[in-house]
């Protein structure tokens, strides 16, 4: 038996979980990175930053957000509790924005007058011009012209709030070409920009300190399991994008020996079709967006297209902790497809009146497998991301309707 | 001695300053790159840098990466773009090529595999834009033993003390990016680039090549006052992409550029 990691000592001091993360980046960005980590080990131990980013998420993003038992569709499941930890009440509607608001802070710190953003499914976006607008900072989003077709009613949003939504028609016009472009305005304005990344990828620090802002959410579950089920959960699901809500969820639980997690993929058509979103289930190592990960591509190295009706879901790569969990074996990395995860969408609204992100579904279809292979005294927490408003046109277009 | 610094001690000597051209492989298509390489070299160029075409070049601005399409387009992988050098080498032994690309396709291949083949094809020198002296200790023994040099780039962010560290772990030159932003973009400021060059000189014992921003004769020739090489890509490449249609056009326009910059830089 190999001894257990300390897990809180990852990443190292150059970002690498293992041979994960790291930074690869060109040159003109390793001074910019140097300066932003430096000011977050800086304020991180800073009782006054917590007590400022503590304040936000109560009063501005209204945490912490329930845990709350679905009871008619455990029992509709039959096994375990499932309990759903709830941000898609969120201000903005997902988790992003715990991340924002922690990237916010430290742009304002640093004196940084304009933010930029890449997006996938717009709630990055959303919530990073959330923030901007609360701030009074210039906002710029990048977004695939994909995207911005299958989400536009977050398009518009961020208009609405005072961004400027730039169109990606690069690559596959998705969230991985969003975030090129992204790299190439922040390595232009490298001086009067931050750069804030949406989800756990990106070169050090960004891995480390998204991940640290939205562990607020496995911090409160765990809390909340002990008070209101008496014990830890058994089980932790959370849909895998970049992973942010996953590894939200699973880091204050990872020294928990018994409490077994579930990071959900994409897997689109089928991982089979090769038309998915699941780089952990299908895909290798490689270096993509500045850190060393389980990347989707082709045998001379090139990344390939992804496939989700997610757009939130719809990215070749995946953070780097993950990769490194699941090589070390603590997280179990599995996949849904479209029409489960489909599916998992109608059954929720239904059964509890909760509308989820479809992305959200992705964790919610495999809790709907897994569930019933648990026993009725075994709890177990599934992280509802998002909700689901911003979806509705892309499940009203799958239904043949039209407004 | 090594092809680069051959060609950096012969300029050296003649007073010259080394031309750099960038083209990638296989834009438009796979036939097309070997007859510009030799172009280049009856133009004047010194020293080839090959761009090996990635889905991502986050780097790049929008005419590389448009490149980067026609080649991907075209079927060009990593292995092709070592057989175009291996096939450039057959009637070229003097002029050193070295490979610019993305860390990626490297990695899919494999770093031992890929240094052998550098050798084996002919190639000088590797430049891998994502790939910054942090993350490649233990990589650049093997391109060292086998006499390939390890190209970094500098920025004009880099502080002092990685410049050094730079200086240390490269090897033929080093890559002065003279502008914050990516490859195509705005103009340079030439006064800029001298200070910035005169520090680098200071705290590194290679040859600089200058590059990002550099567009016709004028821009060429006020680099070349101030560095040890001009680096030209965007300019290259925009006429490969007007000619993309008619491929017997490109050589000759590609060559027309580079001979402009030549004599004005040999002034
Ligand atoms: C509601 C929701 N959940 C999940 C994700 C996926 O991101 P991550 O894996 O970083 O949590 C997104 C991304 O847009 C989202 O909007």
């Amino acid at each position: 038996m190999t001894e257990r990691p300390d897990y809180k000592a990852f990443p190292d001091q150059r970002g690498h979980f293992g041979q994960f993360g790291g930074r690869f980046v060109s040159e003109t960005l390793m001074a910019a990175l140097d300066e932003l980590e430096t000011m977050y080990r800086r304020l991180k131990d800073d009782p006054q930053f917590q007590a400022d980013f503590d304040y936000d998420l109560a009063h501005y993003v209204g945490r912490p957000s329930p845990l709350y038992l679905a009871e008619r569709w455990s029992e509709q499941l039959g096994g375990a509790r499932v309990w759903l930890k709830r941000e898609d009440l969120n201000h903005t509607g997902a988790h992003k924005v715990n991340n924002t608001i922690g990237q916010a802070l430290l742009a304002k710190h640093m004196g940084k007058k304009r933010v930029i953003a890449e997006t996938g499914a717009g709630q990055h976006g959303v919530a990073s011009a959330t923030v901007a607008a609360r701030l009074g900072l210039e906002c710029h989003v990048f977004m695939g012209e994909e995207d911005i077709r299958r989400q536009r009613l977050n398009v518009y949003r961020m208009k609405l709030l005072g961004a400027e939504v730039i169109p990606v028609t690069s690559g596959s016009r998705t969230l991985k070409d969003a975030m090129n472009e992204a790299m190439r305005d922040w390595v232009t304005n490298v001086d009067d920009t931050f750069y804030i990344i949406g989800t756990v990828a990106g070169p050090h620090p960004y891995p480390m300190l998204v991940r640290d802002f939205q562990s607020v959410i496995g911090r409160e579950a765990r809390e909340q399991s002990l008070k209101q089920a008496g014990k830890l959960p058994d089980a932790l699901v959370a849909c895998v994008g970049g992973g942010s809500n996953a590894i939200g969820l699973f880091h204050p639980f990872l020294e928990d020996e018994g409490v077994a997690m579930y990071g959900v993929e994409a897997a689109g058509d089928g991982v089979d079709t090769g038309r998915h979103a699941a780089p952990l289930t299908a895909g290798r190592p490689g270096v993509l967006h500045g850190n060393r990960t389980y990347l989707m591509e082709d045998e001379s190295g090139q990344i390939i297209e992804t496939h989700s009706v997610s757009a939130g879901l719809d990215y070749p790569g995946v953070g780097p902790e993950h990769s490194w969990l699941k090589d070390i074996g603590r997280v179990n990395y599995v996949a849904a497809d479209d029409q489960e995860a489909l599916a998992a969408f109608r059954e929720l609204t239904r059964v509890e009146g909760i509308m989820p992100a479809l992305e959200s579904a992705h964790a919610l279809a495999y809790a709907r497998k897994l569930a019933p292979t648990m026993s009725a005294d075994q709890n177990l927490i599934v992280n509802l991301s998002g909700r689901g408003d911003k979806d509705i046109l892309t499940v009203a277009d799958i239904d043949g309707i039209e407004f | 001695m090594s092809r680069i610094q051959a060609c950096f001690e012969q300029l050296n000597t003649s007073g010259r300053k080394a031309l750099i051209p960038y083209i990638t492989a296989g834009d438009p298509n796979r036939e097309v790159t070997v007859p510009v390489m030799h172009a280049m070299v009856e133009a004047g160029a010194d020293i080839i840098e090959l761009g090996v075409p990635f889905s991502d070049p986050m780097a790049d601005g929008p005419v590389i990466q448009k490149a980067c399409e026609r080649a991907l387009e075209s079927g060009t992988s990593l292995r092709d773009v070592l057989a175009m050098v291996a096939e450039f080498r057959r009637r070229d032994d003097r002029t050193p090529v070295v490979l610019m690309g993305y860390l990626n396709p490297v990695e899919a291949m494999g770093y031992e595999t890929f240094a052998d083949a550098c050798v084996s094809a002919g190639v000088d020198g590797v430049l891998l834009v994502d790939l910054p002296p942090e993350e490649c200790e233990d990589i650049v023994p093997r391109f060292r033993q086998r006499g390939v040099d390890l190209i970094f780039l500098v920025a004009p962010t880099t502080t002092d003390e990685r410049i050094r560290r730079i200086g240390e772990a490269a090897s033929g030159y080093l890559y002065y990016v003279s502008l914050k932003g990516v490859t195509g973009a705005a103009t340079l400021n030439v006064e800029e680039v001298a200070s910035r060059v005169e520090t680098i000189r200071n705290l590194a014992q290679l040859p600089i090549g200058v590059g990002f921003g550099i567009k016709d004769a004028a821009s060429a020739r006020a680099v070349s006052r101030v560095a040890d090489g001009v680096v030209v890509g965007s300019a290259l490449v925009n006429q490969i992409a007007a000619n993309a249609q008619r491929t017997e056009a490109i050589a000759p326009a590609v060559a027309a550029v580079l001979a402009d910059m030549r004599s004005a830089m040999d002034e």
